[in-house]
C-alpha cells in the first residue's frame, strides 16, 4: 500500500490556553475524496488552517507526499502542492478569466506579461473540466457555479496534488452543484486529492470516499462513506449515542400548562436561497424547537419571520391575522423578539451601557416626544436587573465588560421589556458557562409559563428535546418533520436530521 | 490594573481638558497680554464657526459616517443669502423681512443637501466618504454659479449682527455656538434620537434589529451637519461683510474633523462626546494663537496642528486597548 498523500497525527493547537484543536488526526489518501464533518466549533477550520499555515501547530505531526510538512504561509501550502476553495470565491471580478487564473504566478517574457502564454494556459486548463469560456471576459459576467470552476481551475493550475474545498456548494444551486461533482471526479481521476468540508451528507454520498468525523476539536470517526448509516454519521457528529438512557440535564422543567391559542403560523416559507419550504406553528406558552444540521436554514427561518431578510414565497400569519413584515420594526410592533446566533455581531452595542443595552427597543415606545424618560427606564432597568439575576456594577456599567451569559441576560431583557407575543431565540446558551446556562433554560420555561411563544433554535440536542413541547426539523431549508411532545426523542430527532422522515 | 495602564486610561479620558490646561497655563506664563478679555473674545470668535460645523461632524461621525460637504455647504449658503437680502434674486422691502427670509432659505437649502447626503448613505449603501464627495466638490461648483463666480460685498447691520454683534459684551457668534453646544450634548444624552444614532454607530445590525429606523436616523443625522454648515457659512459672511464662493468654508471639513479627533470621538463611530469636540476644538485654535502671538508663521502652526491629532489618536488607542 502506497503511503497517504496526507497525514496529521496527534495534532494539538491552543489559543490563549484554550484548546482548539486536541489529538485530532486526519489521513487523506491519493486520489481520495475525503470529507471533514463535524459541528460548529468542531475544530475543522482550524485543523485546515494549520495544514495551509495560517496557524502554527502546538504541537504534533505532518506528513506530505511522505515527508515532513510545516507550511510557513498559506503561500508555501500553495507552493507545496495545497490548494484552497473558500466559501466565498476570493478572485477579482472585474478582472478577466485569464488574469485571474495566472494571478500570482504571472508568466513573463523579457520582462514583460505574456499575455498570449497566459491565455493559452487558462484555456488548457478550463478544458480539462470540459469548460470552453471566454477567457477575456471579466469574471463577474459568469455565474457563481462558473465562477467556482474557474477558481478551482485556477486552484489545480498551481499544480496542486490536494485541493481543499470548504462547503464549496453553499452557494450553488442542485445543477451547478452537479457540475462541481463532475469536476470532483474528474480531479480524482487524474489523481489529484480532494478534502470536501460539507454539512449536506446527500453530497458526500454523491462524490466522497471517507468521512473524518470532528467533535469538539478532536477526531472522534474515520470510515468509509459507502455503507455509513446516516443516522450514525449524524449522532457521532452531535456527540449522542443514539441507544442512550435519556434523562434530564437542562434545567428546563416541564410545562405547568398546555399550549394555547397559536401565535405564529408560517406555511411554505421560502428566501429562494437557504430556506426552501418551511412549515412551522407556534402557540401561546409553548416551547417550539427547531433543529437541523448546520446550513439547514434555521437562523436564516428566523431571519425571515423577523423580517430581517424577505420573504420570496410563502405565507405567514400571527393571531390568525396575515402577517408579512419588511423590517425588524414590523416585526418588533406585530409583538416579536429576536435574540440573534451571535451576541456580539448582532446582539450588543458594545460600547453602550447595560441600561441602555435593555432599553434600545423599548425606549421609542417609552419616551415622550423623543425625550427619554429617565425615571421610568431607571425603574424598569432595576426590574430586570434584580429579576433575571443580571450581575454588573450597575446599570451604567458596559455591557462589553459583562460575561456572556450576563450580555445574554440583557438581550432576553431588551425583549422581555417589550411584553412580547413570540420570542424567537437562535442558540440562547452558546457560549455560556454551566450555571448561567442552566438558569436561563429555567428562565426561558417560566417565561412559556406566563404565555409566551416562544420559538427556539439550538445546535444542543438536548436542549431541543427536553426544553421543547413540539420540535420541527429543518433539513437542506426544508420542514421535514414536526414532532409533538409524546413523540420526541433524540433518536426521533436525529433520524429526521438525517434521513427525513416523519411528518409535516 | 496597573499603574500605567491607570495612567494611559485616565489620560485617554481626560487628556483633552489636561492638554487645554497646559495650553492656558504655558500662555499665562510667556504670551504678553494673554489674560485680557479681548484675547479671550478674539480666540472664542475665530474657533465658533469651526465648533459649531463640528458639532455636526461629531454626530455624523458617532454614526459611523463623515461629513466631507460642510465647507462646500458653508460656501452655498454664504452664496445665497447675501442674493436674498441685497434684492438679488427677488425683492423684498422690509429690510428684517429680507434678512429673515435670506437667512432661513439658505440654512433650509444647505439642510436638504445634507439630507440628500444620508440619502445617499442610507438608500444606496454608499460609503459616507464618498458620497459626500460628491457635494464637496460639487458643492463650491454650485456656489459659484449662483454668483458667476462674483464676489458678493454688503453692508447689512440686521444681519451682520450674527457676526458682529455683541450682546452684553460677548460676540453674538460665541453666545450661538454655546448655544448649540449645549442643545446638541443634551440630544446626545437625553433623546431616543441621540441614543439611537449612537446605537447605529456602535453596532448598526443589532440597531437595525431592535427595531431602530437606521436610514431615517442617518438621514437626519446628516441633515443637520447640513444644517449646522449653513449656518456657520452665515456667520463666516457676516464677519467678512463678503462673500466669495471660492473662498468661505475653505477646508473647514477638516478643521472640523481635527476638532472631533482631538476631542476624543472614535471615528470609527459608537461613541461620542460635543464636549470633547468644543474642547478638541480650542486646543486646536489655541495652538495656533499661541504660535503667533510667539511669532512662529502660520505655515508652522500647521504642522504642530497635525502633530496635536496624531497625539489625540495616539493617547485614544492607548486608552482604549489599556
Amino acid at each position: 500500500m502506497p503511503p497517504p498523500l496526507l497525514s496529521m497525527q496527534s495534532i494539538s493547537k491552543t489559543f490563549g490556553g484554550i484548546a482548539a484543536l486536541t489529538n485530532a488526526s486526519l489521513t487523506v489518501e491519493p486520489g481520495e475524496v475525503h470529507a471533514l464533518i463535524g459541528q460548529n466549533g468542531a475544530g475543522k477550520s482550524t485543523l485546515i488552517k494549520v495544514l495551509t499555515g495560517y496557524h502554527r501547530k502546538t504541537s504534533g505531526e505532518v506528513t506530505f507526499e511522505g515527508r515532513p510538512f510545516e507550511a510557513a504561509s498559506p503561500r508555501a501550502a500553495q507552493d507545496a502542492g495545497i490548494s484552497t476553495i473558500y466559501q466565498e470565491i476570493n478572485l477579482v471580478p472585474q478582472r478577466s478569466v485569464a488574469e485571474n487564473i495566472c494571478l500570482g504566478r504571472e508568466m513573463r517574457r523579457f520582462g514583460l506579461l505574456d499575455w498570449a502564454a497566459m491565455r493559452a494556459e487558462a484555456r488548457r486548463l478550463l478544458a480539462r473540466f470540459n469548460l470552453d469560456l471566454d477567457v477575456d471576459q471579466p469574471l463577474s459576467q459568469l455565474s457563481t457555479a462558473t465562477q467556482q470552476m474557474v477558481a478551482i481551475a485556477r486552484a489545480v493550475g498551481f499544480s496542486a496534488r490536494l485541493v481543499i474545498m470548504d462547503e464549496p456548494t453553499s452557494s450553488l444551486d442542485d445543477r451547478e452543484a452537479q457540475v462541481l461533482f463532475t469536476v470532483i471526479r474528474g480531479l480524482k481521476v487524474e489523481g489529484i486529492s480532494v478534502l470536501f468540508v460539507s454539512h449536506k451528507l446527500d453530497e458526500l454520498y454523491q462524490v466522497c470516499d471517507r468521512v473524518t468525523i470532528m467533535r469538539d476539536g478532536r477526531t472522534v470517526r474515520v470510515l468509509p462513506i459507502d455503507g455509513a448509516d446516516r443516522l450514525e454519521l449524524v449522532s457521532t457528529m452531535l456527540g449522542r449515542d443514539v441507544a442512550r438512557t435519556e434523562g434530564r440535564t437542562t434545567g428546563f422543567g416541564a410545562p405547568s400548562r398546555p399550549p394555547g391559542a397559536g401565535v405564529l403560523q408560517a406555511t411554505g416559507l421560502s428566501d429562494g436561497r437557504l430556506v426552501r419550504r418551511v412549515d412551522l406553528a407556534v402557540a401561546e406558552g409553548e416551547i417550539v424547537g427547531l433543529a437541523g444540521l448546520l446550513g439547514a436554514g434555521r437562523s436564516e427561518t428566523a431571519r425571515l419571520i423577523f423580517g430581517d431578510s424577505p420573504v420570496r414565497s410563502g405565507t405567514m400569519s400571527l393571531t390568525n391575522r396575515p402577517y408579512r413584515p419588511n423590517q425588524p420594526a414590523d416585526a418588533i410592533r406585530a409583538g416579536m423578539g429576536f435574540c440573534t446566533e451571535d451576541r456580539k455581531i448582532e446582539g450588543i452595542i458594545p460600547d453602550m451601557s447595560v441600561a441602555d443595552n435593555m432599553m434600545l427597543a423599548l425606549r421609542p415606545a417609552l419616551g415622550r416626544s423623543g425625550i427619554v424618560d429617565e425615571v421610568r427606564q431607571r425603574e424598569i432597568v432595576a426590574r430586570f436587573i434584580a429579576a433575571l439575576g443580571i450581575k454588573c456594577t450597575g446599570p451604567g456599567q458596559k455591557i462589553r465588560e459583562l460575561s456572556g451569559g450576563n450580555q445574554q441576560k440583557v438581550l432576553l431583557a431588551r425583549w422581555l421589556a417589550m411584553s412580547p407575543r413570540l420570542l424567537i431565540l437562535d442558540e440562547p446558551t452558546r457560549g455560556i458557562d454551566v450555571g448561567a446556562k442552566d438558569e436561563i433554560q429555567r428562565l426561558i420555561r417560566s417565561l412559556a409559563d406566563q404565555g409566551l411563544a416562544v420559538l427556539m433554535i439550538s445546535s444542543e440536542l438536548e436542549e431541543v428535546v427536553e426544553g421543547a413541547d413540539r420540535v420541527f426539523v429543518l433539513r437542506e431549508g426544508l420542514s421535514v418533520a414536526d414532532l409533538p411532545r409524546d413523540r420526541l426523542t433524540e433518536t426521533a430527532v436525529l433520524s429526521a436530521m438525517a434521513h427525513g422522515g416523519g411528518h409535516v | 490594573m496597573s499603574e500605567r495602564k491607570g495612567v494611559s486610561l485616565l489620560l485617554a479620558r481626560y487628556g483633552t481638558a489636561l492638554a487645554l490646561v497646559v495650553l492656558l497655563l504655558f500662555n499665562f506664563a510667556v504670551t504678553p497680554n494673554f489674560a485680557t478679555w479681548q484675547t479671550l473674545n478674539v480666540n472664542l470668535t475665530q474657533v465658533s464657526t469651526i465648533v459649531i460645523v463640528a458639532v455636526g461632524m461629531t454626530l455624523v461621525i458617532a454614526t459611523g459616517g463623515i461629513d466631507l460637504s460642510v465647507g462646500s455647504l458653508m460656501a452655498i449658503s454664504g452664496a445665497i443669502a447675501p442674493m436674498i437680502f441685497l434684492g438679488n434674486l427677488v425683492e423684498i422691502g422690509w429690510i428684517p423681512a429680507a434678512v429673515a427670509v435670506a437667512m432661513f432659505v439658505a440654512v433650509a437649502a444647505t439642510t436638504v443637501l445634507g439630507a440628500f447626503n444620508g440619502w445617499l448613505i442610507a438608500r444606496f449603501r454608499i460609503q459616507p466618504i464618498v458620497a459626500t464627495l460628491v457635494l464637496f466638490i460639487a458643492g463650491r461648483g454650485i456656489a459659484q454659479v449662483m454668483t458667476n463666480g462674483n464676489l458678493q460685498v454688503f453692508k447689512m447691520p440686521e444681519f451682520q449682527w450674527i457676526g458682529l454683534g455683541r450682546p452684553f459684551g460677548i460676540p453674538a457668534q460665541v453666545i450661538l455656538m454655546l448655544c448649540i453646544v449645549t442643545f446638541a450634548a443634551w440630544v446626545l444624552a437625553r433623546t431616543s434620537f441621540g441614543r439611537q444614532l449612537l446605537a447605529i454607530g456602535g453596532n448598526e445590525r443589532a440597531a437595525r434589529l431592535s427595531g431602530i429606523a437606521t436610514a431615517r436616523i442617518k438621514i437626519a443625522v446628516y441633515a443637520i451637519s447640513g444644517t449646522l454648515a449653513g449656518v456657520a457659512g452665515l456667520v463666516v459672511i457676516a464677519i467678512n461683510s463678503a462673500s466669495d464662493a471660492n473662498l468661505v468654508g475653505m477646508g473647514m471639513e477638516l478643521d472640523a474633523i481635527a476638532a472631533v479627533a482631538v476631542g476624543g470621538t472614535l471615528l470609527s463611530g459608537g461613541r461620542a462626546s460635543i464636549i470633547g469636540t468644543l474642547l478638541g476644538a480650542l486646543i486646536i485654535q489655541l495652538v495656533r494663537y499661541t504660535l503667533l502671538a510667539n511669532g512662529v508663521p502660520d505655515a508652522a502652526a500647521l504642522v504642530v496642528k497635525a502633530a496635536i491629532i496624531i497625539g489625540a489618536v495616539w493617547l485614544q488607542e492607548r486608552g482604549r486597548t489599556a
